[in-house]
């Protein structure tokens, strides 16, 4: 039986499909309207927030009281950095279990995801104590090394995809034309490789720029990237709803207008290789 | 140039020996197709010759010198794949190039040979355009046309027609004979289906779990078939057999007659039509006959034949095929 795409089905499904893209955007969209408001405008009921006047006082109160450069520039540093890091390992890694997989590359694959499995805060106290005695509290070196290690499994995982789906035949077509391992990677396998490692890029910078458990327990203030920047509004003596907005929608704006521009790299990457 | 010995080839997976020792020779300008069913080992006796998989012992000989431990680019052979295999983020252009620009041809020698075979495969006009763009036959004449550039000293296809539409093999299938004509260079044609292999082969060899079960023209193999294994799979519709009393008649196990060789009339064969397909032409026909068993038989295109009819058979004395116990067959 063939699925009838009638007018009225089209409709509702479009309706059904901005209803639900609205509502989780919705959160995003309220922080973003709380940003322009005064602190006192930011708790009225809904309604009346809405009504009241627009302010840039947030945006001014947030930029005197922290360093918003310096926050962006660690987060930066952390996402990028630790991006550039993870590709280094996993692309060889997830290269040689692609082409030429041995008995135990599922098992590895699958130990390799296992250990997201597991509660961040189940190793916390090592983590922080090995953090402490190597004296990388609140260092960028440090957090580096450990976004890039949670991150490696999805990177290795997304690339083994990736690499998978180059056909076998074609290297194999390279070599009967002559190519040398050299001209096989230079001309055949990188330029076939590249978009999914640049989904892969992508989507690791996102993960690491949203990491907010690590970030938030091992810096201060000196590697603090934004995430710790948006915490520092939201502190015991009371909430600052309008501030505390205005550093939130500060902190995600950058990563959202990279999202906007590589929409279609992202979209590839998150259904990891699945979707021809 | 393009004569190609094997001795003694073997190839195994670790326990499992896919390939037990195979001798062939293939001769300069002949067209070879290797045919079997699934699993025969065909396609990975070409992997042999081609070199993209090692073999376990035995020596493979190109133009008499020892090709053996020769990685597959020095082999001078060129290869067509089942999935094309074509570089997709090149153009037409660049993918027939890819070859000579491996070689180090000088830039315009290769414009010219590679406008040259887009002449010779009708592709011409779609030489700027990437692979996705192009439908399945254009694509194999692209994969064709980077094997034909380098002028091989033989020319390996493994299955490259399987990927096509029933009319576009047809005529692939002309396209490549006729391309033999005219090179007339050493082909290797992998294929599972025996109609391919009678109309392309100058020699078949038909393989069965990694073993030469016969070797011969297709003809030869169609009149002579060596064994029941080759007597069933060459032909089509396959071949009648007939075991017990009736074969014991003619002092054999098993007796074979083709569909096309029963005459539908008179003769000692009394049966029931089961099913008739008329197909214009031909018409086929399921005879349950008793005491014999199932027989296919074909008749012209106006048998007037239909479920439940009752049917007189007769083999051609000449054309009955004979097997003893063993499977082979007897003089």
């Amino acid at each position: 039986m063939s699925r009838k795409t009638t007018q009225t089905r089209r409709t509702v499904v479009t309706i059904a499909a901005w209803s639900i893209g609205f509502l989780i955007f919705f959160p995003i969209l309220w922080t973003i309207l709380m940003s322009f408001k005064s602190e006192g405008d930011a708790i009225k009921a809904p309604l009346a927030m809405l009504t009241s006047p627009w302010s840039l006082e947030s945006y001014h109160e947030v930029q005197e009281r922290s360093n918003y450069a310096l926050h962006f520039w660690n987060s930066v540093v952390l996402s990028v950095g630790s991006t550039i890091a993870a590709l280094i390992i996993a692309v060889p890694a997830a290269w040689s279990m692609a082409f030429v997989p041995g008995k135990r590359t599922k098992d590895l694959l699958m130990w390799m995801l296992s250990t997201k499995m597991m509660p961040a805060v189940g190793v916390l106290v090592p983590m922080y104590l090995l953090f402490r005695d190597f004296g990388l509290l609140d260092s960028r070196a440090g957090l580096v090394a450990v976004l890039t290690l949670i991150n490696l499994p999805i990177v290795v995982w997304m690339l083994y995809t990736y690499f998978k789906e180059i056909p076998g035949e074609i290297l194999e077509a390279a070599r009967m034309d002559g190519a040398s391992l050299r001209a096989e990677i230079l001309y055949v396998l990188t330029p076939m490789a590249v978009p999914g490692i640049a989904s892969t890029m992508l989507l690791n910078i996102i993960l690491a720029w949203n990491e907010a458990f690590w970030t938030l327990q091992l810096t201060t203030s000196k590697a603090a990237p934004l995430t710790q920047f948006i915490a520092s509004y939201s502190s015991p003596e009371g909430l600052f709803y309008a501030k505390l907005s205005a550093a939130s929608t500060m902190a995600i704006a950058p990563i959202l207008i990279l999202g906007w521009f590589s929409q279609k790299q992202l979209v590839r990457g998150l259904t990891f290789g699945a979707v021809k | 140039m393009g004569n190609i010995t094997l001795s003694n080839v073997r190839k195994s997976f670790g326990e499992t020996h896919v390939i037990p020792g195979i001798d062939l020779a293939i001769e300069e300008g002949e067209f070879v197709v290797f045919v079997g069913p699934s699993g025969c080992g065909k396609s990975t006796l070409l992997r042999l010759i081609a070199g993209l998989e090692d073999i376990s012992a035995g020596v493979i000989r190109i133009d008499g010198q020892d090709a053996t431990a020769l990685p597959p680019a020095k082999r001078g052979l060129a290869m067509v794949f089942q999935s094309y295999a074509l570089y997709p983020h090149m153009s037409v252009r660049k993918n027939i190039a890819f070859p000579l620009k491996m070689a180090g041809l000088d830039p315009a020698v290769i414009e010219q040979k590679v406008a040259n075979a887009a002449k010779v495969l009708n592709l011409s006009n779609y030489l700027d355009r990437r692979p996705g763009q192009l439908s399945g036959g254009q694509r194999q004449r692209v994969a064709i046309g980077r094997a034909i550039v380098r002028e091989p000293a033989a020319f390996l296809f493994d299955e490259p027609l399987s990927n096509l539409d029933a009319a576009l093999r047809v005529s692939m299938r002309q396209e490549i004979s006729e391309l033999h004509q005219t090179l007339k260079t050493t082909m290797i044609y992998v294929t599972h289906d025996q109609v391919e292999a009678m109309t392309m082969a100058d020699k078949i060899v038909v393989l069965n779990a990694g073993r030469i079960e016969q070797v011969g023209s297709p003809l030869d193999l169609y009149r002579a078939p060596a064994n029941l294994f080759v007597a069933g799979f060459i032909g089509s519709p396959k071949m009648n057999f007939i075991t017990g009393a009736e074969a014991a008649k003619h002092g054999a196990t098993t007796i074979g007659i083709r569909p096309e060789h029963v005459m539908i009339g008179d003769g000692p064969w009394q049966g029931t039509v089961g099913l008739a397909e008329h197909l214009g032409s031909d018409t086929f026909l399921k005879v349950e006959v008793p005491g014999v068993g199932t027989l296919t038989v074909r008749g012209g295109g106006e048998v007037g034949l239909h479920h439940g009819d009752t049917v007189r058979l007769a083999p051609q004395p000449d054309k009955l095929h004979r097997f003893d116990a063993n499977g082979l067959a007897m003089k």
